[in-house]
């Protein structure tokens, strides 16, 4: 076995048996395809949630790809990231329609509320505030994306509500799990 | 067999039963006997015909095809008897159409023309059978039984269609090309990474009528001699991704993919490869390099991509739209589609219109319409009475025209001529509210952001760029910033590799060619006119018309604003960081901005 993978920490997906699995799957499915390197690391971001250092390389050393290769790609894109996120996102679109419509003054609110600017991860580990390219649903302009759910037309005032939902949901998990 | 002059279908959806769908049934039957009409009249039982919520029981009737809904038994005998034996329609038992509430997508206005969005909102995108129904597919069966590749080219040539993606090269010639090229393996290649900042056409006709693009392709690929495709859709569009797989799966279901065509000795097959978020990968030949999994930079052209496009192998690249106009340039005949529009730019275009218009969402026009008529009859003017300043055409690449252009026709030249281009088709309409130096600096962030960074002019040009413009909006602008604008926007445009380096001054230079003044407004007078540049303005609440509601006071994000409940709330100039956020939820417009 490789080298580098005796110095994989032992909190990255690539030491956990269960993610290696995962990890693995989608590389024998996608190896041999052409082109084959970016569904892989969609897939990848999709499943594990984030791509780190040590999944590039695992994946360089499956393809024989260069690590440079495979870093350039995920440096290259904004969706990957090296780094987990938070167990929810909330995206502001920066796309035309929404900055004329008040997505700037929503991005104060939410820095307000939560205290974090955006491309950082509240402390709990809860909630990543990102800004994102335009999701082509201008027509209901100013948009936030929770997960995957649009919201549109939010004023600032209503951001709280919306936050409130995903809040809710967390409190909820933690319950159960108590 | 019987023969029958007229059927009744009733619908037994779970919700009609429960609204008594049965009663009516046996109802139906009793009055058929009665009028001596069991012979003629034929009824039946089916799945849902109307929303169920909306129109519970309902019942459809054919040949007429007329739908009544919320029937009870008691409508029964009269609409029996007014129907089926005195042959009048029963109008107030039919059914109320169902109110739009598509807000991208409303009933067309009388201007538009729809080819492209024919389907959208009116066939389920997950069926085929539904895409079918609206004849689809016949064009497909028409390419390969009737016609031979070239004269599907022609055809497609005399239709005069141009490529709907922006540079408006004509498709046919481009087939043409790829065709001419001796090589074994060819591509076809869709470009669904529509990543102008408020354009969405291409993400609708994906997600709601998907065969069309399909269909479109699978003809290019007979007509240019290719094996295989792929469509190359962006990271933020998962439903359509979805919509696209299952398309894909029900076309080779069918046949309509895979080997042996429709049982001609043509094979194609079909993929969809997800983008992850880099704008620069809409231009072709990034795209390609991202297909082939590699970092999505452009490459010099040429070789064009119909010589050496994909793994080195001849490749068409067309956009969602051109595609998905292809099967009706087919089966309707080029003459049909070169009838509309204007003299070198033929058919419809899709637009995407947003910002301060009344009705904004999509639309498709006849090329050679009139902004005006875009923007007031059919956008139904600018939202809340302000006045026109700009419209953005062509997304960030793209530049403004401002209201001196109002009645310009609208095709790839005219746009051109006044320095903005047709792009993919996103229109944002500006009001009179709007800074055009903040608005500059805002489409050259997002450029100076998705610049690849592989060619110099690009990535050091717009990132000064952005920052003189960020300086004017500051206030801090100097004299000669606009020259030095100018010069470095002619330099980015000459020098740089691909489109998106070529077009990315454009706004900058259309803003000021023609808001100039507003520019000199932020440097020699440290003023903004439309009141946005923060560092301009000042917020103040006015004396007299503050209820002392408090709302102001409770949204601002840095409490700058204070004073007793039911007395004027005072704003603190220091604290302010003029967010605006107090103007947005003062629900007695007692906030002006100084």
């Amino acid at each position: 076995m490789l080298k580098f993978l005796e110095s994989v920490p032992a909190n990255d997906p690539v030491a956990k048996p269960e993610q290696r699995q995962i990890i693995d799957r989608i590389l024998n499915e996608n190896k041999n395809l052409p082109g084959g390197l970016m569904v892989i690391l969609n897939e990848l971001q999709n499943q594990i949630g984030f791509v780190s250092p040590s999944m590039q390389q695992y994946v360089a050393y499956r393809m024989r790809i260069p690590v440079s290769t495979v870093h350039g790609v995920v440096s290259f894109y904004s969706f990957f990231t090296t780094t987990p996120r938070g167990r929810h996102t909330i995206k502001f679109c920066m796309g035309t329609a929404c900055y004329v419509g008040g997505v700037p003054q929503l991005i104060e609110k939410a820095k307000q509320i939560l205290g974090v600017d955006p491309g950082q991860t509240t402390p709990d580990g809860n909630i990543t505030v990102e800004l994102c390219r335009c999701v082509g649903a201008c027509s209901q302009a100013p948009v936030v994306v929770v997960d995957e759910e649009i919201h549109g037309r939010v004023r600032p005032n209503k951001f709280p509500q919306i936050l409130r939902t995903v809040q809710d949901k967390e409190k909820q998990i933690s319950e159960q799990a108590a | 067999m019987a023969f029958y002059r007229s059927h009744i279908l009733v619908s037994v959806d779970p919700k009609c039963l429960k609204k008594g769908a049965h009663e009516i049934l046996d109802a139906l039957q009793d009055e058929l006997v009665a009028n001596g009409l069991v012979d003629e009249v034929q009824v039946l039982e089916t799945s849902r015909i109307g929303d169920p919520d909306l129109h519970a029981p309902d019942l459809m009737v054919y040949p007429d095809g007329v739908h009544y809904a919320n029937l009870s038994v008691d409508d029964i005998p009269f609409l029996v008897e007014e129907h089926f034996l005195k042959g009048r329609i029963v109008e107030k038992l039919k059914a109320r159409e169902r109110l739009v509430s598509d807000e991208e997508l409303s009933a067309p206005k009388s201007k538009e023309v729809r080819v492209v969005l024919r389907n959208c909102g009116k066939i389920d995108p997950n069926n085929i059978e539904e895409y079918i129904a609206e004849d689809g597919y016949m064009a497909l069966a028409k390419a390969l039984t009737e016609m031979t590749p070239e004269t599907v080219i022609d055809t497609v040539m005399q239709s005069g269609l141009r490529g709907r993606g922006g540079a408006g090269f004509l498709t046919a010639q481009k087939w043409k090309l790829t065709r001419q090229v001796p090589e074994k393996i060819k591509y076809v290649g869709c470009n669904a990474d529509e990543g102008d900042p408020g354009a969405f056409m291409n993400r609708r006709v994906l997600e709601s009528d998907p065969h069309a693009v399909v269909e479109g392709m699978t003809i290019a690929a007979y007509a240019i001699g290719a094996s295989r495709g792929y469509i190359y859709c962006r990271a933020e569009y998962p439903l359509a991704v979805k919509t696209l797989n299952i398309a894909i799966m029900q076309a080779r279901e069918f046949g309509f993919l895979g080997k042996n065509i429709m049982g001609t000795d043509f094979s194609f097959d079909l993929e969809v490869r997800m983008g992850a978020g880099a704008f620069v990968c809409g231009e072709e030949t990034a795209l390609m390099s991202s297909i082939e999994g590699k970092r999505g930079e452009p490459r010099p052209r040429p070789p064009f991509p119909s010589v050496k496009g994909l793994w080195g192998k001849p490749t068409n690249i067309n956009n969602v739209e051109t595609y998905a106009n292809v099967p009706q340039i087919i089966l309707r005949g080029p003459q049909w589609y070169a009838s509309m529009g204007t003299e070198k730019s033929k058919g419809t275009k899709t637009f995407a219109m947003a910002g301060d218009v009344k009705n904004t969402g999509l639309i498709e026009v006849p090329f050679g319409i009139t902004l005006r008529e875009i923007v007031y009859d059919i956008g139904g003017g600018i939202k809340d009475d302000k006045g026109f300043k700009a419209i953005q055409t062509g997304g960030p690449m793209g530049g403004f025209i401002p209201a001196e252009y109002l009645d310009l026709p609208v095709d790839y030249e005219a746009l051109a001529s006044v320095g903005s281009i047709m792009g993919s088709g996103g229109m944002i309409v500006v009001d009179d509210e709007t800074c055009m130096v903040d608005m500059a600096r805002f489409f050259m962030e997002f450029t100076q952001d998705e610049s690849c960074g592989k060619c110099v002019p690009c990535r050091v040009g717009t990132r000064r760029l952005l920052e003189i413009l960020t300086r004017i909006c500051e206030g801090k602008g100097q004299d000669g910033d606009i020259e030095r604008l100018e010069e470095l926007s002619e330099e980015i445009r000459a020098a740089s590799l691909c489109g998106l380096g070529q077009g990315a001054p454009n706004p900058v230079i259309t803003a000021l060619k023609y808001f100039r003044q507003e520019y000199e407004a932020h440097i020699y007078e440290k003023r903004c006119p439309a009141k946005v540049c923060r560092a301009l303005i000042t917020y103040e609440i006015i004396d007299g018309v503050c209820t002392g509601c408090t709302v102001c006071a409770r949204n601002c994000p840095v409490n700058a604003i204070s004073g007793e409940r039911r007395q004027t709330h005072i704003i603190d100039p220091d604290t302010c960081i003029r967010c605006g956020i107090c103007m947005q939820v003062c629900n007695f417009n007692a906030i002006r901005i100084n």
